[in-house]
């Protein structure tokens, strides 16, 4: 069960939440990619062994979605790099 | 009679017997007996058959270690497979040995023995092969025979869950624990102390130790009373904590809870930091027939004099190979048992070890090569390690001890590692993977003063000031020369009692190529079951050492799970049944439905619906055709208010609405509706609904019952990741809107006989628009929707209006017949107009134009969620499965998810049926289907084929079956 810290509420059992996924690039402008850029978009999401950036939602609290870096190898909550949206 | 019961000592109430049945016979103990102290008391030393081979066993342990003697509670205390040590003793206590059948003493699966060497390790998985497994399985499972699960709840009683948080939660309130609560405590943290035991104490219970020059329990009590009187500690005796998740997350199980009313108590524990101050389980020493009854850990035969004044022995022989036996020694001597000699396997015993007993026999650098006797142990053979001739000791106990290791199961469930350490010849903590630290024993500090230094300053690194000044404990120097197995063994030498897994075993398994120490634990099992190995583990690691010439730190342990020992599943659940867990959603209509003998289903998110409304000797289909009948032909009313409703408000809502739908919904009117699908981004049908636009800026959408949840996500996950800047407001308002919603030729009349101030003519109310208005003198906002197919009035209100409204309707309703309609006659009702459900049409492959709907996917704009990867997909090589009508051929029922195959051959599928229903209209079965290239394949014949082979001929229609041109629900 881990603790997880929302932006508003403080840090909340992982109960509280829902998990969105590791955070992807932004979505591509379909009319803009070829079919091989769109495929894998889609497809193709984040699974280091290490620290990911990824979505939770506070659905059984403040309901705010936000972003977390977590190292997979650990489940340790991270610092992320300074850029981390 | 308790022949074995000491005259005096021990921390039992004589003053209060206790009886218990044990195998159906009858005993006395003292309040302060577990069963074991209680059996060894009555002299009954033949308590259980080995798992395996059926080998006669007794008790081994005095705690969570124990390996050999599991039982069975009956009655109220209905409980599978307990170690007998950790069974507290109560009156009337009914308990039974496992393994064994009629009895220990009589056991028919002894036979096993004869035919030991055709069940090696690993028997299981070379041997059964043929024909296969499932045919040996049941037998096997009954041999081996361990307690099944209680068939019922206890009658009396409830487990409770509970959370808690702590900046210092300790784990142990043995000499470590307690000085290093004391030390938090008096820091002012908010403080947990759990320990497994039914009093504090810890090692010190069992020993005969002196702090500060006072008994060491009187430490013990003067501590408890300091830390009961501090408001930020809580401290919890038989409380056991099992589990160590991520994030300092501990599970405690808390038996015996103060509460009479409660079996136990499940605390979830958040803790700043974790202090393991577990203490040490004592290790065995592997000898041939080193499982035979009256072989007990040193450790335990003192905790038994000691503790419970109970003797397990009168003549003993000691078998060592450090220097703690040598204090069990002296307190046997001084409880009057005889000892008979010590065997050392030491050459060079210290001196402490040998003042603790100067006048004892010692026989250092000789090993116990066998133990003698069957049912007893009736003495044992020593030699020297040397080499020479054999000597036999007549004795009825061997205590014997292995060393020492530490209880780091907590420790190292946290993910920190281990390290062998050479001095104690064990693994220790090494550096933590948490916020956790380990002290006293359970750091490898086996001495008491060394333990209680490790407590004081382990806690004061946790708090400002300087460390508490550590009372003194006088202890013996430990010192050990380790001894994982003994070379000269003869007979069976078991490194785990409890799976029969012996030295041999150890062997074979490195043999056959499972030399890593955790495939050694799989092939053997040595280490698995309910004691996890905890007395036998490390000598397994020792033996594959030995056998590889490698060092146990090549070895290394296997890995720590939770449980450390074993928890009901009660504990575990709490109060939190399905009914709290996953409660059910009711309407308003629950009781009524209930009250009109509706068979009730779950339907969707664990909404409770009606699914028909059975007259008396009605069955489903007699009830569901006089439902559909009454819509076809008349008039019904359903209660749709479980459908999920969410009003969005906001500026861009239209925009929002045009991503999130495939055709538009910007350009709707104020009043107007408009059915849409949503995809996801990958091109699969997430949902269907209709929008309608209240006015400029807030809008009313639905979404189908079970994916109401999964909707609210999407909408919520795209408008604060993807679109923070847009104006736009969810609120989910399912349960504020309730509706009745009427349906039928005669909708209208009723709605008129209802009376309303809503102009009902199809030109002034058309259908796909809704008017706010008054129904029946309720204020209320009617919904020209149809999911039948018919005239229909979707009537909604607030949800306390809606049982009123619902009366009313019924009794508007009466001249024409009117009839409630429950989900089956809804379901049959859309198959025969075609309108598609989600999981049964619509299952993740399939895509608007699939359905024959390509019209809803908008050319005009120029992204919206799935746009591109629909048309990705369509544009590849693949055949598309598309939905289709069937209409079998002779007429009878399709299951629903028949295949169809190619001409009905045996070959990969074509498609299947999704929905197959009897239709009042057609007065036959219809069904509809997703088949290969279907829309091209109207008038066809195409064929089901069911298990067996057998083939239903089905025609392929188009997928309405009722007034294609939808004339009906447009009047």
């Amino acid at each position: 069960m881990m603790n997880i810290p929302c932006p508003f509420c403080g840090p909340r059992n992982e109960s509280e939440f829902s998990f969105g996924g590791p955070l992807k690039p932004d979505r591509p402008d379909p009319n803009a990619t070829d079919d091989e850029q769109w495929v894998g978009w889609l497809t193709e999401v984040p699974n280091p062994h290490g620290p990911v950036q990824e979505k939770w939602w506070h659905v059984k609290g403040c309901g705010t979605w936000f972003t977390i870096w977590r190292d997979t190898r650990s489940h340790d909550i991270v610092e992320g790099p300074l850029d981390a949206g | 009679m308790q022949v074995n019961r000491l005259s005096h000592g021990g921390r039992i109430n004589r003053a209060r017997a206790l009886s218990f049945t044990f195998n159906g016979r009858k005993y006395q103990g003292f309040e302060g007996d577990t069963l074991a102290s209680a059996l060894i008391a009555n002299g009954v030393s033949l308590t259980a058959r080995s798992f395996k081979y059926h080998r006669p066993r007794g008790i081994v342990g005095a705690g969570v270690e124990e390996p050999s003697t599991l039982v069975e509670l009956m009655g109220n205390d209905a409980s599978a497979n307990r170690p007998v040590t950790t069974v507290p003793l109560k009156e009337g206590l009914i308990a039974k040995s496992v393994n064994c059948w009629p009895s220990p003493a009589v056991d028919i699966g002894a036979v096993n023995q004869l035919f030991a060497r055709f069940i090696p390790a690993g028997f299981y998985y070379k041997t059964f092969k043929w024909p296969n497994w499932h045919v040996y399985e049941p037998s096997i499972r009954k041999a081996t025979g361990l307690a099944g699960t209680p068939q019922e709840a206890p009658d009396q009683g409830h487990f409770e869950a509970r959370y808690a948080h702590c900046d210092v939660l300790i784990a142990g309130a043995g000499p470590a624990g307690l000085l290093a609560a004391l030390t938090v405590g008096r820091a002012g943290l908010r403080v947990m102390i759990a320990d497994e035991g039914t009093e504090a104490g810890g090692s010190l219970l069992s020993r005969k130790l002196v702090i500060d020059g006072q008994p060491a329990m009187d430490w013990v009590a003067a501590t408890v009373a300091e830390l009961h009187d501090m408001p930020n500690v809580k401290h919890l005796q038989n409380a056991t904590i099992w589990a160590y998740r991520e994030h300092n997350y501990l599970m405690v199980n808390e038996r015996a809870p103060e509460n009479a009313s409660l079996l136990e108590r499940h605390w979830r524990v958040r803790a700043g930091h974790v202090i393991t101050a577990t203490g040490a389980i004592e290790r065995g020493m592997v000898f041939g027939n080193n499982d035979r009854p009256g072989v007990m850990l040193a450790s335990a035969v003192q905790t038994y004099v000691n503790r419970y004044g109970a003797r397990p022995g009168k003549r003993a022989m000691i078998f060592t190979n450090n220097n703690s036996a040598y204090a069990v020694a002296a307190d046997l001597a001084a409880a009057g048992i005889e000892i008979v000699a010590i065997v050392d396997s030491r050459d060079d015993v210290p001196e402490v070890a040998r003042a603790v007993v100067p006048d004892l026999e010692v026989v250092a650098g000789s090993v116990v090569t066998q133990a003698q006797g069957l049912r007893r142990v009736r003495g044992v053979s020593v030699v020297p390690r040397s080499g020479g001739v054999s000597r036999t000791y007549s004795c009825d106990l061997l205590a014997h001890s292995g060393g020492w290791n530490p209880a780091v199961h907590l420790f190292s469930q946290s993910r920190s590692p281990l390290i062998y350490a050479e001095g104690p010849a064990t693994f220790v903590p090494d550096t933590p993977a948490q916020s956790v630290s380990a002290c006293g024993a359970a750091e490898g500090q086996f001495e008491l003063s060394a333990a209680l230094h490790s407590g004081a300053e382990t806690a004061a690194e946790l708090c400002e000031g300087p460390a508490l000044t550590p009372p003194e404990g006088e202890d013996l120097a430990y010192a050990i020369e380790p001894l994982w197995r003994v070379e000269q063994a003869t007979g069976k030498a078991f490194l785990d009692l409890q799976n029969d897994v012996s030295v041999d075993d150890v062997h074979l398994a490195i043999r056959e190529g499972y030399a890593n120490v955790e495939h050694v634990k799989r092939y053997t099992t040595g280490g698995m079951g309910i004691d996890q190995g905890k007395t036998g583990n490390i000598n397994i690691i020792g033996t594959v050492a030995l056998h590889q010439g490698i060092g146990m730190d090549e070895v290394g342990t296997t890995t720590f799970r939770a449980p450390y020992t074993p928890v009901s599943f009660g504990a575990i659940g709490g109060f939190r049944d399905e009914s709290v867990v996953l409660p059910y959603r009711h309407t308003p209509l629950t009781k009524w439905n209930m009250d009109q003998g509706a068979f009730m289903y779950e339907a969707g998110a664990r909404w409770r619906r009606p699914g028909y409304f059975p007259h008396p000797g009605e069955g489903l289909q007699e009830a569901t055709n006089r439902e559909c009948e009454a819509v076809r032909n008349g008039v019904g009313v359903y209660d749709g208010s479980p459908l999920g409703t969410f009003e969005l408000k906001g500026r861009d809502v239209g925009k929002f609405l045009d991503y999130l739908y495939t055709n538009i919904m910007s350009s709707l009117k104020p009043g107007f509706g408009r059915y849409g699908l949503m995809l996801s981004d990958d091109g699969l049908i997430l949902d269907d609904g209709v929008c309608l636009r209240l006015d400029e800026h807030r809008w009313i959408i639905s979404t189908s019952t079970g994916h109401a949840d999964a909707m609210n996500s999407h909408m919520e996950e795209l408008l604060q990741t993807e679109f923070p800047d847009w104006n736009v407001f969810v609120t989910t308002v399912t349960s504020q809107w309730n509706n009745a919603t009427i349906c039928g030729p005669k909708a209208r009349d009723v709605m008129v006989e209802l009376g309303t101030d809503i102009d009902l003519s199809p030109e002034a109310f058309p259908f796909m628009t809704f008017r706010d208005g008054h129904v029946a003198g309720l204020p209320a906002r009617v919904v020209r929707v149809s999911f039948t197919g018919e005239l229909s009035f979707e009537v909604n209100v607030a949800p306390r209006h809606l049982r009123a409204l619902w009366d009313k309707v019924l009794d508007a309703g009466s001249p024409h017949g009117i009839l409630p309609v429950g989900s089956e006659a809804s379901h049959v009702l859309r198959v025969e107009k075609g309108f598609l459900s989600l999981g049964h049409e619509v299952d993740g492959t399939v895509d608007p134009f699939d359905l024959g709907m390509g019209w809803v996917m908008s050319k005009k704009k120029a992204d919206y969620l799935g746009k591109r990867s629909v048309h990705l997909r369509r544009d590849g090589p693949g055949v598309r499965r598309e939905l289709v009508g069937v209409i079998p051929d002779p007429d009878r029922m399709i299951p629903e998810g028949a295949p169809l195959t190619p001409r009905g051959e045996k070959r990969p599928t074509e498609g299947f049926v999704t929905a197959c229903v009897w239709s009042v209209v057609h007065k036959r079965w219809v069904g509809l289907a997703l088949l290969e290239n279907g829309h091209a394949r109207h008038g066809e014949t195409a064929q089901v084929r069911l298990k067996g082979g057998e083939l239903i001929p089905v025609r392929v229609t188009p997928p309405v079956h009722y007034d294609p041109d939808g004339e009906k629900l447009r009047t």
